[in-house]
């Protein structure tokens, strides 16, 4: 093995992007096959109601159209949903059948399906359908669900699907005699992940062999293929999902939605290959929904500006439905409020409640932005209570290099615990403070210049990453000595396959160029496979592919061994040849008449932690409320870099990200339960123009100790900070107004409103 | 969101576009850019019979500066308005305001026929024709008539025009050379349609620069009404005055004084009331400048 | 409907229903899938294309419309074999990552650049404002392009 790296650790050009910049990218609305349909859904207009009838009688008749499914077609009682992670049994009752039967929940639940010679006539033929819905009240917010006056499911007799809490320590004694503590209330807003490429999945049923193959899969293809082989009755071997590019997912794209069941089920039903494209009005309505909670929490800290406790309620708002992945949030905001640090004692529950909207999933650093927001404005109104320096403050409760392990509160009911794993949270904020230019932006604090008030400030996250159990890697050396990689981790845009041809590179020490193409997701890859969520690529997949490298070089040497009449220990592998210790050699090529395939594999059940520090300047305009972002540096650490320049590419981008959900992004809903932002007219992201300014820096150091790269996942820290960071900002911007911003976005309209009332 | 079907046309003369839209009983449209019609038969809004594309309508594409004003031809796209350096001079103001038109790509397509006949109430294109006080020139299957801008937008997306009518030309009056002028738009993002626009101009007289005298004044507001406004409470705390801190303090009262948008999902209403005094504040200062 | 026009270089023609897009035409019609397709409700800019110089939204153009244009989309403005000066700089400055905006941007700077070689980071900023990208946070694009006016510079015209 090369014991110094060529490839790991250097800003190496993607590979991906040859054919991405020459537009000859396959994504899944690419992909076109003989007799094949078109499929077109019909949502629901209405949030709550009772499925009375579907007539779809005028439908099945428009010219074009080829069949119409309803629920009566999909058996009883009707495949749900269900949970991915997180699966607790108090859950399955509110899991979402793939098909509205009884009751529609939201506004963009499936109540029929088209199929037609063409996406525009499938569409037309939707408006021939009557659906005749009786409706009910809608639940439009938490607090109405909370009532429980009108159900989602009256059977349950709640709308509360689940209440996790934080433990540690003991919070009710800390906050009976600590000297200081302060109690606010904060809330961010729903928003969702929103990749550029709209869903869409191409199903090919084959009669003759019993064999169904999914096109257009994402993320997490050998758990989809578990749950639709169940569903449709399949052995899970009978299924080929098969990953194409994939325009971004953020954590959203690639859960199993009802459409991963109503296409298959559709190209079997018909008997012909039946392509689905989801438009963008259906996206915003359809795909997960995310971030919006709300948090009554209290800290406690000793004069000197030591926190003693966290405790407090949250309420999030899941949605219609719980989906595969909606707990992960939720439980995210409880366990990891503390975040990079020290809080002994910790008492915080939150509550899961259903509403009529669309149900929510996992949106990068799920449940992380939102905490981080609601504890990082917390500890600058501490710091300013208490007369301490909001820099010194955070250093103060930093936790130590020196204390990792270091354990964070324990989730009940899981009982799951979890703790930091390396890294000196130090050395980030220092860079962060030094880049930034802190003290002298400092200086600036609440002044008005030119008409706008300047502010600074500066957050500390945490980012848990390599979420087990396990990740596959097969490599394959082929016949001319050149080496294939095929992966079970999920490619989604954030440049796999170079990293892992720098990864295998180094493992077979062998040049990049003579690795032929890594392949990824799709389950005839490997044997066992687990995809791309939590930020565990590199970790979980890239360890997969130093175990098969390992093995792959023990089959090498042995039959070098057995070539070259020596031992096997005694053969050297390098620069593409197999040498005995008397000079004797085999190219590899030789050593594989056949291709050598050998699949590694990586368990893992703790987290890494990557770890970093944002700072931002603003300044904000009190007559329009515009707040214009002067500077924003991020810096992170993710334990040992692979590609520095994907890595800060992940870095920058998920910054804007979360500048959007800071300032622009709102999924609106009114008291019917209508989603009023319908198109990205009305649903703003950023662009080009709006943040001009974003310097992201990435370190290593303090490897990982959990894997044998020292990595750590880095996929979502970019985010985390974002709110905490931009509101803390305006607030040190508004001081002098005695301005505390408690919600998210800080849209125009919001940061002038908190001017007229400090004004009052 | 695949388009509704419908006919299509492509005449090469106006007389002909206007028997197209007659005959289909008022469930035709002009198509010009496209740029605000096909997003709405996207979204299945509108579900036209026929469209009917002005495409070959060379006429309309014409623009024409003289003594009396600045006319567009109906076609002219924001990049012709752009591109043609000498109505930076002829017509300052419309330049100003078609700079803050959408995006780069749409401002290759969109017109300003299109923009007005479109009639978004955040819209810059309308809130300059009733700044100015333009003339709309069209012509239907009655003939061609002239409707004034104060009378052409009747509400959100809302106009004067006949189904069979389309428009020709719009005529700006003429712009003196020494006119005061100032444009201030605020939108969330850049080329977003307003939160609030001022437009606005007037012109001097009498005594020397710093203590003119203004008259003739004439201020617009976009994005805090159904349709584009005059503010005449504005125009009357200008006209005979020298437009200085005082006047324009009271010229921003005024402004949020005359208007009473309601709550969106973008801003409230008591916002948009405080921002169009601001735009006024601010486009006044630098017309002033 | 028929409908003849030029696409990147070589005549064409289509039998198309007039509500026909050009982006649907191009991809599907066309097999030309280098466009996409992130809205249809021009907002989002992926289905940028050239037609007759001019970058547009070929989500809002009727295939009908194009009679007699010239269009031209990512894969005419890319080579056989290597990468154009645009195109290797986008991969030099990671200015992209999961790839289905950057046609429409390619498309869109390549068209800029053609005409204002001398534009600067607060035009080339205006102009992509009308692309929307989630991955990249957009700075790596703008040095990107920043970068390609070199190229555009040299030949005075597209490189």
């Amino acid at each position: 093995m090369r014991t110094v790296n060529a490839f790991v650790g250097q800003p190496i050009e993607r590979l991906e992007d040859f054919r991405f910049v020459r537009g000859r990218g396959q994504y899944v609305d690419d992909l076109a096959r003989k007799n094949m349909l078109h499929a077109a859904v019909l949502r629901s207009a209405v949030a709550h109601g009772r499925v009375r009838h579907i007539d779809v009688s005028r439908a099945k008749k428009v010219p074009g159209v080829r069949a119409v499914i309803t629920a009566a077609d999909l058996g009883d009682p009707i495949p749900l949903v269900p949970m991915r992670l997180q699966p607790m049994p108090e859950f399955e009752a509110f899991g979402q059948p793939v098909m509205a039967r009884d009751k529609v929940r939201y506004v963009g639940e499936a109540l029929a399906m088209v199929l037609a010679d063409s996406a525009g006539v499938a569409e037309d033929a939707l408006g021939a359908i009557e659906a005749d819905i009786e409706p009910l009240p809608a639940v439009a917010n938490w607090q109405s669900a909370a009532k429980n006056e009108t159900l989602l499911f009256e059977h349950k007799g709640s709308n509360v699907t689940m209440k996790f809490r934080a433990v540690l320590g003991d919070a009710d004694a800390t906050f009976k005699t600590a000297p200081y503590t302060r109690r606010e209330s904060f809330s961010t807003q729903r928003h969702t992940a929103l990749p550029m490429e709209p869903r869409g999945l191409l199903a090919e049923w084959d009669a003759a062999s019993g064999r169904l193959t999914l096109s257009g899969a994402a993320k997490v293809l050998f758990a989809n293929r578990r749950i639709l082989a169940k569903q449709l009755g399949l052995a899970v071997d009978a299924i080929d999902m098969v990953e194409y590019d994939v325009g971004g997912s953020f954590g959203a794209r690639g859960e199993f939605y009802p459409e991963d069941f109503l296409v298959p089920f559709a190209a079997r039903h018909v008997g012909r290959p039946v392509k689905w494209t989801e438009d963008r009005r259906e996206h915003l309505m359809c795909m997960n929904h995310a971030r919006e909670a709300v948090c009554d929490v209290e800290i406690a800290c000793a004069r000197d500006g030591t926190i003693l406790g966290l405790r407090g309620h949250a309420f999030v708002d899941m949605g219609a439905y719980m989906r595969t992945n909606g707990a992960v949030g939720a439980r995210n905001i409880a366990q990891f409020m503390s975040g990079p640090y020290r809080v002994a004692n910790i008492d915080l529950d939150v509550s899961l409640l259903l509403t009529n909207k669309t149900p929510v999933g996992t949106y990068r650093g799920p449940g992380r932005f939102e905490t981080d927001f609601f504890r990082e404005r917390l500890l600058d109104m501490a710091a300013r209570d208490l007369g301490i320096d909001q820099v010194e403050f955070r250093r103060r409760n930093l936790v130590r290099d020196t204390e990792m392990p270091y354990q964070v509160a324990t989730i009940a009911p899981f009982e799951s615990k979890d703790e930091l794993d390396s890294g000196d949270y130090q050395v980030t904020l220092d860079r962060c403070l030094t880049e930034f230019g802190w003290a002298e932006k400092d200086k600036l604090k609440g002044k008005l210049i030119d008409g706008s008030y300047h502010g600074v400030a500066v957050c500390c996250f945490i980012e848990g990453g390599a979420a087990g159990p396990k990740e596959s890697a097969r490599l394959v050396l082929e016949t001319d000595g050149t080496l294939t990689v095929y992966m079970g981790s999920s490619g989604v845009g954030q440049g796999l396959e170079t990293a892992f041809a720098q990864i295998a590179a180094d493992a077979m020490d062998m040049p990049m160029d003579r690795i032929n193409n890594v392949f990824h997701g799709s389950t005839a890859y490997v044997s066992d496979g687990y995809g791309s969520y939590h930020s565990r690529s590199i970790v979980m997949g890239g360890s997969a592919v130093l175990d098969a490298a390992a093995k792959l070089r023990q089959a090498m040497s042995a039959e070098a061994a057995r070539r070259l009449n020596c031992g096997s220990a005694e053969v050297a592998l390098a620069d593409g040849r197999a040498t005995a210790p008397d000079g004797k050699s085999v190219s590899w090529a030789e050593l594989a008449p056949e291709p050598l395939s050998v699949e590694g594999a990586f368990s893992n059940h703790k987290h890494t932690w990557a770890y970093g520090a944002h700072a931002a300047h603003v300044a904000v305009d009190p007559k329009t409320g515009a707040v214009a972002l002067i500077d924003y540096v991020a810096v992170e650490n993710c334990g040992r870099m692979i590609n520095p320049l994907t890595l800060k590419g992940q870095l920058v981008g998920a910054v804007v990200q979360g500048l959007g959900g800071a300032f622009l992004e709102h999924l609106a809903y009114d008291e019917n339960g209508q989603l009023l932002t319908g198109s990205l007219a009305d649903y703003l992201i950023p662009t080009a123009s709006d943040f001009p300014k974003i310097r992201g820096y990435v370190m290593e150091s303090h490897p990982s100790p959990i894997n044998p790269l020292g990595a750590k996942g880095a996929g979502e820290g970019g985010i985390i900070s974002v709110g905490g960071v931009i509101a803390n900002a305006v607030a040190d911007a508004l001081s002098s107004f005695g301005i505390e911003p408690r919600e998210l976005p800080l849209s125009p309209s919001r940061v002038w409103q908190l001017v007229q009332d400090a004004h009052k | 969101m695949k388009l509704p079907p419908f006919e299509y046309a492509c005449p090469t003369t106006i007389s002909e576009a206007v028997a197209l839209l007659a005959s289909h009983d008022g469930e035709a449209k002009p198509l010009a850019g496209g740029q605000s019609l096909v997003p709405m038969l996207a979204f299945r809004v509108a579900s036209p019979s026929l469209l009917v594309d002005l495409r070959k309508l060379a006429e309309l594409r014409q623009i024409k500066i003289a003594a009396d004003g600045v006319t567009l031809g109906a076609m002219v796209r924001w990049r012709d308005i752009l591109d043609a350096a000498r109505l930076r001079k002829a017509h300052p103001l419309l330049v100003a305001a078609v700079e803050h038109v959408a995006h780069y790509q749409i401002r290759n397509r969109g017109t300003v026929g299109g923009s007005i006949a479109h009639a978004d109430p955040a819209a810059e294109m309308p809130g300059i024709v009733v700044t100015c006080e333009a003339k709309i020139a069209v012509v239907g299957k009655a003939g061609a008539r002239v409707i004034d801008a104060a009378n052409f937008f009747q509400g959100p997306l809302m106009t004067a025009l006949k189904p069979d009518e389309i428009i020709t030309e719009i005529r700006l009056p003429a712009w003196p050379q020494q006119r005061r002028f100032g444009f201030q738009e605020f939108a969330r993002r850049r080329g977003d349609f307003a939160l609030a626009a001022a437009m606005l101009f007037y012109d001097e007289a009498g005594g020397k620069a710093g203590n003119a005298q203004a008259f003739n004044a004439h201020v617009g507001a976009i994005g805090v009404a159904d349709r584009p406004l005059r503010l005449p409470a504005v125009e009357q705390v200008l006209n005979g005055n020298t437009i200085d801190e005082a006047i324009i303090a009271k010229a921003e009262a005024a402004a949020s004084a005359s208007v009473d948008p309601g709550d969106d999902i973008h801003a409230s209403g008591a916002y948009r009331k405080a921002l169009i005094g601001v735009m006024v504040e601010r486009a006044l200062k630098g017309a002033a400048a | 409907m028929p409908v003849k026009f030029e696409v990147n270089g070589k005549p064409v023609e289509v039998e198309v229903e007039p509500r026909l897009t050009l982006a649907d035409c191009l991809r599907h019609h066309l097999r030309l899938t280098g466009t996409h397709v992130g809205c249809e409700h021009g907002v989002c800019g992926s289905c940028t294309v050239l037609v007759d110089g001019a970058a547009v939204r070929s989500c809002l153009l009727l295939a009908v419309q194009a009679e007699g244009a010239k269009v031209v989309t990512v894969e005419g403005l890319s080579l056989e074999e290597g990468l154009t000066p645009l195109q290797a700089a986008f991969r030099k400055h990671h200015a992209l990552q999961c790839g289905f905006c950057t046609p429409g941007m390619i498309t869109t700077a390549h068209a800029l650049l053609s005409e204002e070689p001398d534009c600067d980071a607060d035009r080339v900023r205006e102009v992509l404002s009308g692309n929307l990208c989630r991955c990249t946070g957009y700075i790596s694009i703008v040095e990107a392009v920043l970068d390609a006016r070199a190229a555009y510079k040299r030949d005075g015209k597209s490189a």
